[in-house]
């Protein structure tokens, strides 16, 4: 059993709700890293997912691409991320997923890779644009490495596909609340629980939600309806906007802490 | 003529791609969950209209009557002359409506587009003349139209510009990235998982996740079969050698693939040598490449140790690509198509030799192919045919190729 999945055995004995924050590598600056991580686990964040940047980003919107394009331009490399996550394994125990494009894996060889990626204390990865379809040996070279395989359920994936997908998840389900790329907006599907439900006729995995999520109402709203809350973009930008001089840790805190509050008071309502 | 009364879609020579979008290694369809459904609900009415006789005939219909298909294939005896080998023959796509090969693939994806009942129509262009066939295409019909294009391609290409805005389209300039081709690709896909409901994403070459690399090559392979039929007509003979630029590489697989089986016929893809061949000078992806995967399909890229794109460089947009068609990676590989490239400069003197020798004047893409032909006609001999596709007409780039070129007044 790997950290995230001791992380959802522990919150589904206490009958919690998942918070998971997503953070692009090296962006403002690749210096930040590890005081960002430190940061979300010190904010009570289950999982950090830690976004390799990528040149041609087409799962992502505004914030992300230019959190991308800005971290590359600084000289971050996938070897250099997980240089980083080894280093702040030593200091964290907080579960965390690789969010990643699959060229740069195919590239640098899966299996080379993903062995990389569990030695520098990596729990779980998810391949936004590799799907289920072309992920075989890419799932058994990810069981060797005790990693989870993450993969996304999207509004119109047919339940043929919803049946497929889950088979090929392990540590969770995630689940696109809308349609397009990674971004805030200023309302959440509302269908969102029968969405939910959809997924869980199939699977015993925990089904979180992602994409759109910026506000404490949002988290709770979303927490009320699955087993927990992705947030990416809002950090992202939150990070661009404030982190300067010495102050931002304790406020980053703070802000995180907001959303991660409003998740984890929440219980079912269905 | 009687290739238009043939069915346009007869059984694939090839066992590609096979029911996974797979050209051998390469293809397939690597895509974020939200589009996956679109593209399966796309494969699934692209067989059923392929299957349609009375989808066949409108497309024909238009083909003939908007088009001007078949377009002539032309003898450049002058060139021919001048050059002292080969004869070479120009298949005059760029004749077709729009001038250029681009209105086969984009009318037909618009009428797939009626077919599933979706009003709306994106496209990525890095010449233009994708968008422009697209707009036009969605003139024709009656849907929206909105074109994604880098700011760099809007400014080399500023006539084609103008041209999709009178056509109605909606111009958007993406500041992304390398701001070319690729980067409107990525606002394509990204506009398109939005609004994939009412949306048809018309993807402009042979390159994406399946389907797209074979429906595309579906609309264009029209070219070799009327060239193959024209030939025989006119030199009572198969060409030796077929020559195409690559850029995705349509106007090539168009060409090339009805004569495929043919294993006496040579075939040579021309990709952009640009500057030089060195990362982010050119873009010869069989040149400087190695296999990868980008916008869906798994090919031959131009990527750094990490797998990051690389920038590319052409003095055509056309050609100004990180990747190549998957077909055109399996065909590389398998050894049944060379490929080539000619750098800038040699692709301004063949565009400068056709104008003048054959008052044709090519586009710059065009004008690749042209420039292997220059090379290579003289070392074969007068009763051997080169059949060089002449993929689109220069208008385009002459504002472009001014501020290299050099005239006498």
């Amino acid at each position: 059993m790997n950290r995230i999945e001791e992380k959802f055995k522990t919150l589904k004995r206490n009958t919690e709700k998942a918070f998971v924050a997503y953070i692009t590598a090296g962006y403002p600056y690749p210096q930040c890293f590890e005081d960002v991580m430190l940061a979300l686990d010190k904010a009570g964040v289950d999982i950090v997912e830690v976004g390799i940047p990528f040149s041609d980003p087409v799962g992502d919107g505004p914030v992300i691409q230019e959190a991308s394009y800005t971290s590359l331009l600084k000289g971050t490399t996938p070897a250099k991320v997980l240089e980083w996550v080894a280093n702040v394994r030593k200091k964290t125990n907080i579960p965390i997923l690789l969010f990643t494009y699959f060229n740069p894996v195919l590239v640098q060889g899966i299996s080379a890779f993903l062995k990389k990626s569990a030695q520098c204390g990596v729990d779980g990865i998810l391949c936004v644009d590799l799907p289920v379809e072309e992920a075989n040996a890419y799932k058994m070279e990810a069981e060797k490495n005790n990693l989870s395989t993450v993969f996304l359920v999207a509004p119109n994936s047919s339940e043929e596909r919803i049946q497929h997908i889950v088979q090929k998840c392990s540590g969770f389900v995630y689940y696109v609340s809308r349609l397009g790329v990674t971004g805030e907006k200023n309302d959440i599907a509302s269908d969102l629980s029968d969405a939910v439900k959809r997924i869980k006729k199939y699977t015993d995995l925990p089904v979180l939600v992602g994409f759109g999520i910026s506000k404490p109402e949002h988290a709770s709203f979303v927490a009320s309806v699955s087993d927990g809350v992705i947030v990416g973009s809002a950090f992202v930008r939150y990070l661009k906007e404030h982190i300067h001089g010495s102050q931002w840790k304790n406020d980053f805190v703070q802000y995180v802490k907001s959303l991660v509050d409003a998740t984890k008071k929440t219980k079912n309502t269905t | 003529m009687k290739t238009l009364s043939e069915n346009l879609f007869t059984e694939p020579k090839t066992p590609y791609p096979d029911d996974k979008g797979r050209y051998g290694d390469f293809g397939g369809r690597f895509v974020p969950e939200t589009l996956f459904s679109a593209l399966e609900e796309l494969e699934q009415v692209f067989r059923s209209a392929r299957d349609d006789p009375e989808f066949q005939k409108t497309f024909q219909y238009y083909a003939r009557t908007y088009i001007g298909r078949p377009t002539p294939l032309y003898f450049a005896r002058r060139l021919t002359e001048h050059l002292g080998g080969a004869q070479v023959y120009f298949k005059r796509e760029d004749l077709a409506h729009t001038g250029a090969h681009k209105i086969n693939n984009a009318l037909g994806q618009c009428l797939l587009t009626k077919r599933m009942g979706k009003t709306r129509v994106i496209a990525e262009t890095g010449a233009g003349q994708h968008g422009v066939a697209t707009a036009t295409a969605c003139a024709l019909l009656g849907l929206e139209c909105c074109i994604y294009m880098g700011t760099e391609d809007m400014e080399r290409q500023r006539l084609n510009v103008f041209r999709m805005r009178l056509l109605g389209a909606q111009v958007i300039g993406v500041d992304a990235g390398s701001k070319t081709l690729k980067d409107a690709i990525n606002e394509a896909l990204r506009d398109w998982s939005l609004n994939v409901k009412n949306t048809h994403y018309v993807l402009g070459t042979v390159h994406g996740p399946h389907p797209f690399p074979w429906i595309c090559r579906e609309f264009q392979k029209i070219i070799g079969m009327e060239a193959r039929q024209q030939i025989l007509e006119q030199a009572g003979q198969l060409p030796n050698l077929l020559v195409a630029c690559v850029g995705g590489g349509s106007n090539a697989i168009g060409l090339f693939y009805h004569f495929l089986d043919d294993k006496d016929i040579e075939m040579v893809g021309v990709e952009a040598g640009g500057k030089e061949i060195a990362p982010g000078m050119h873009a010869a992806r069989f040149a400087g490449g190695s296999f990868g995967m980008l916008h869906g399909a798994q090919s031959y890229v131009l990527q750094d140790e990490f797998g990051q794109i690389g920038s590319t460089h052409s003095i055509s947009a056309g050609l100004d690509y990180a990747s190549v068609g998957p077909e055109h990676a399996w065909l590389y590989s398998s050894g049944r198509v060379k490929y080539t490239y000619a750098m800038d400069e040699e692709a301004l003197e063949a565009f400068q030799l056709c104008a003048q020798l054959e008052g044709i004047i090519p586009a710059l893409e065009s004008a690749h192919a042209i420039a292997y032909v220059i090379k290579e006609a003289p070392r074969l001999s007068s009763d051997q045919i080169i059949l060089v596709n002449l993929s689109g007409r220069g208008d385009k780039d002459v504002e472009h190729a001014s501020k290299f070129i050099k005239l006498d007044t």
